[in-house]
């Protein structure tokens, strides 16, 4: 029976898991956190069909209901070494453990907003990111600076995205389809609202997500509006004043709106960065490298030990699970 | 506590040997100014700073105003350490944020093209028979009193609190562009959120705005003025700023660039010429002051001698709320020891 080490219990770590239980395998599943799947749990509904997240996680959960999964929590997994034919796992407290293959899925960490200090996150109150957005949903509480109903709602892409000042260049994937899906939950709550989307171009790639996007304009009156902003400052009235241009009709533009969600792209998490790091398995912006671009993209160069889901790049949680599946496949070969 | 990233954004700024120079444009404004700094660094600090005085323009206006080309520009910066290697000094302190912005410019060129430092050594040597080296530490003058205003408070006489009221006063604070926007990693606080003036206000009792058009541009951007028939766009920058400002009642206004302590003062006369309108509540306009006039104030240096009196806005008010003692019969006697006679009051304006 193979002993297999995944470490982050998100839902590629899950996934991946419960496909090499099945397989008859013997799975530790490393969680630094007191709990699995916290970047599903963050969240409301989930894009293209509203979806309940917290259903998703309770039927992601349940997989973990096997007598060969071990489900170890709060535990930092923070280097992996070679040992003979077996592999050590250690620990932040230098506990080790052993596996005969390793599976990384440490997942990312949402951009944070702090860093693009001109748009005022962390300054002012009126200036919040999609994690807060998807939190005012959820709870039904969407509330401007002072705790009142907003007239005026912006949503902002490409915060920590192909962003030169934040180093950044590669595309996040999940945000505009996002700030649609925000936008439209925003709209059910605040039917009276003024609702804008500033873009630089919509990435609508997935099944459904261009539907969506149409649906937005025709159906929910979102407005959208290419260009990108370059500050954000408070108002007397504590509102939030910004300054974009309009690139489709080449002028500036100046509006005060009640709340600014900065749509925060993804970045590797904090353990990902640190197993990049110590395995020497460090690919740009510190993600995990897989081996090849077109196969092989679940290996990494190190033979024994792979990689699944966003800790190698941005993905949408349908393309982390099908790159949980396969690296599960790959692992029983 | 928010995490305030920009506390991150320090530089490296000389402790002691200065090499001063002063700005073409800042002696006539605000005559005052580099006097006090000066002091500011000898009497207070006990520093050692050289006022040469065979120093010269470093050709910011006319480089940005396309009239001097780059060479030329390099090669006059290039006498002016040279000036500063003769007399002994490593350390150089450009009085103006444009100056400070140019020689940032030139040093960080040549360390990106070897080449054209080596042909700026040639241009020099063949034009005047001198050579250079570049400064191992450039700091804008208002760095420094950043950096010593902990020392300074010390020696302060007063502090930037409304003494009828007893809250602090409010302060709109204009960091200059060539300050941190050409190279943020230069300045306190880089370029979105600058520290150095504010820093100093905090330090000294008193409230930064934060109003919506705090980064926007005082009204100078060089060819807006320099044209005439560009004014127009120079003086709706000042007003959109005024406009953004005058809810929250500011004090006074602090700057750190000859550009825009000039412009933020003389548009308000101007507008109030034009609209009969003024920015705060009783028509005396909002007082415009460089840093090292704010210093020598709280220092309890006269303000005449500091100059304020040059000022198109009148700082009477801002005294009286401080308590800073003066006297007024002064305000107008030359270095000579004559009264001069009192300037025509403006139409609108108070004084």
């Amino acid at each position: 029976m193979k002993k297999i080490a995944i470490i982050g219990a998100g839902p590629a770590g899950i996934e991946a898991a419960s496909i090499l239980a099945s397989h008859d395998c013997e799975v530790q599943l490393f969680e630094k956190s007191a709990d699995t799947l916290s970047n599903i749990t963050d969240k409301a509904f989930l894009f293209p069909d509203f979806s309940s997240a917290q259903e998703l996680a309770n039927k992601l959960n349940s997989q973990l209901l096997n007598d060969k999964i071990k489900v170890i929590l709060n535990t930092e997994i923070v280097d992996i070494k070679k040992d003979n034919d077996d592999f050590k796992i250690i620990d932040r407290d230098g506990k080790t453990y052993v596996a005969d293959k390793v599976l990384i899925t440490t997942g990312y960490n949402v951009f944070d907003a702090h860093r693009k200090e001109e748009l005022g996150y962390g300054i002012y109150k009126g200036v919040i990111t999609s994690l807060d957005m998807e939190r005012m949903i959820r709870h039904k509480q969407i509330t401007n600076s002072i705790g009142e109903e907003p007239e005026k709602v912006v949503f902002l892409q490409c915060v920590g995205s192909r962003d030169e000042k934040s180093g950044n260049h590669y595309c996040s994937k999940v945000c505009c389809v996002t700030a649609v899906k925000q936008a439209i939950e925003v709209r059910k709550q605040l039917p009276k609202a003024q609702i804008y989307v500033f873009y630089m171009d919509l990435r609508m790639w997935g099944q459904g997500f261009e539907e969506l996007y149409r649906e937005a304009q025709e159906k929910y009156d979102i407005r959208f509006v290419r260009g990108r902003i370059s500050e954000a400052s408070a108002t007397f009235d504590s509102r939030v004043q910004i300054k974009s241009e309009d690139t489709l009709i080449g002028q500036p533009l100046k509006m005060t709106t009640d709340l600014l969600v900065l749509m925060v792209g993804m970045e590797p998490s904090k353990g990902t960065r640190t197993l990049a790091e110590n395995c020497g398995i460090a690919g740009p912006y510190k993600f995990i490298a897989s081996e090849g671009p077109h196969t092989n993209d679940n290996n990494t160069a190190t033979e024994g030990i792979f990689v699944a889901g966003t800790a190698k790049r941005p993905m949408s949680i349908r393309d982390t699970l099908t790159d949980a599946t396969a690296a599960a496949l790959e692992m029983l070969k | 506590m928010t995490k305030r990233y920009w506390n991150a954004y320090q530089k490296e700024i000389a402790e002691d040997h200065y090499f001063y120079e002063r700005s073409c444009i800042r002696q006539t404004f605000f005559p005052g100014s580099e006097a006090a700094f000066l002091r500011i660094m000898r009497e207070e600090l006990h520093k050692d700073i050289k006022d040469e005085a065979n120093q010269h323009t470093c050709t910011g206006i006319g480089y940005h105003s396309d009239i001097v080309p780059l060479e030329t520009t390099m090669t006059v910066v290039a006498r002016l350490f040279s000036l500063m290697q003769e007399d002994g000094y490593t350390n150089y302190v450009p009085s103006c944020v444009t100056s400070f912005g140019i020689f940032s410019e030139m040093i960080d060129i040549w360390e990106h093209q070897p080449e054209m430092l080596e042909k700026t050594r040639e241009n020099l040597y063949k034009a005047t028979g001198r050579e250079f080296a570049i400064p191992s530490n450039l700091a804008h003058p208002s760095d420094i009193i950043y950096k010593f205003r902990e020392e300074l408070k010390k020696n302060m006489k007063y502090q930037l609190v409304n003494r009828f009221t007893g809250k602090p006063l409010r302060v709109v604070e204009h960091v200059g562009c060539h300050y941190a926007k050409i190279f943020p990693e230069r300045g306190i606080g880089n370029a979105e959120f600058p520290y150095v003036l504010a820093g100093m206000i905090e330090s000294w009792g008193g409230e930064v705005v934060d109003y919506p058009e705090r980064r926007h541009c005082c009204g100078f951007g060089f060819r807006h003025y320099l044209l005439q028939e560009n004014r127009g766009y120079s003086i709706a920058n000042s007003k959109k700023k005024f406009e953004s400002m005058e809810p929250y009642e500011p004090d006074f206004i602090v700057c750190n660039c000859p550009g825009c302590t000039m412009f933020m003062d003389k548009w308000q006369y101007t507008i109030a010429e034009m609209e009969n309108k003024t920015y705060d509540k009783e028509g005396y306009g909002i007082p415009v002051l460089t840093y090292e006039e704010m210093a020598g104030l709280l220092l309890g240096y006269d303000p005449w001698e500091l100059g304020l009196q040059i000022h198109q806005v009148q700082a009477e008010n801002l005294m009286n709320k401080i308590g800073i003692k003066y006297n007024p019969d002064e305000k107008y006697r030359g270095v000579n020891g004559k009264i001069l006679p009192k300037p025509e009051r403006p139409s609108v304006l108070k004084q």
